[in-house]
């Protein structure tokens, strides 16, 4: 399965909507998009991983350049997941203390720092 | 013995080929269910990470697996031809704050696979490297549900 992905906007937030495989080979999708959405000023955005069936040490690669992006313009990055094996390996390398993450898009959207 | 050897071209779109082979014989071999997700992902950094060492040294070489079905365990080796300047030298666990360029990613696939693997053993020398990571295997039920 190939990565898909879909943006929306809610008000000041951009939502990326991230589905199928994040890898070495799909990661420059999710950066490229991840760079366009902020040199065109979307500087809070939402990542929605729910539609992820696979995440590895690429894509947290991909995440964390994300957020340097964004912390740039003071701006934030927040996830959204609840799938128990791509939370693991964001707490096996301590990515849970540098990502905000939701249980939900609407939490994520009403979330303030 | 070997009882699958799989050889591919240093490409990222073949890295997922890797992953799903392996888990596919892994499972066969007896790996717990529970764990195949963990063999996938750890597979997956292996041959990612000896992806990126043989296009970075333009190595033309294909980086190779061996999946090793054994009685009670299952081992997956992951050898890249990059030359390594250190023998023999362990890589640490990566810390992500200091994740700045691409040689950070490298480090976190090892993290990710020191977190995820109990043993895993990681050897370098002028020749090359090597990622072993040897799972518990339990045996086939003898009924089939």
């Amino acid at each position: 399965m190939d990565l898909s992905l879909s943006t929306e906007t809610m008000g000041d937030r951009t939502i990326v909507r991230v589905g199928g495989e994040i890898d070495v080979y799909t990661a420059p999708k999710l950066r490229e998009q991840l760079v366009e959405l902020v040199n065109d000023g979307s500087f809070h955005l939402v990542v929605d991983m729910e539609g992820v069936d696979f995440l590895d040490s690429t894509g947290l690669g991909v995440l964390v350049g994300g957020l340097k992006r964004v912390r740039a313009h003071e701006g934030s990055l927040r996830l959204v997941c609840n799938q128990e094996r791509i939370l693991k390996i964001f707490r096996i390398t301590g990515l849970t203390k540098v990502f905000p993450i939701h249980t939900s898009v609407e939490e994520a959207v009403a979330a303030t720092d | 013995m070997a009882t699958v050897e799989l050889r591919f071209s240093a490409l990222p779109e073949h890295v997922r080929t890797a992953r799903l082979v392996a888990a596919a014989v892994a499972r066969r071999a007896g790996v717990d269910e529970a764990v195949l997700d963990e063999v996938r992902l750890a597979v997956g950094e292996a041959c990612t990470r000896a992806v990126g060492l043989h296009q970075i040294g333009g190595i033309s070489a294909p980086v190779k697996v061996l999946l090793i079905e054994e009685e009670k365990q299952f081992s997956i080796e992951v050898g890249d031809e990059a030359p390594h300047a250190v023998s023999g030298e362990r890589a640490p666990g990566a810390g992500p704050g200091d994740a700045d360029g691409e040689a950070d990613e490298d480090e976190m696939g090892l993290a990710v696979i020191s977190g995820l693997v109990d043993d895993v053993e990681v050897s370098a020398g002028e020749h090359g490297g090597l990622i072993k990571m040897t799972w518990p295997t339990t045996p086939p039920p003898t009924i089939l549900v």
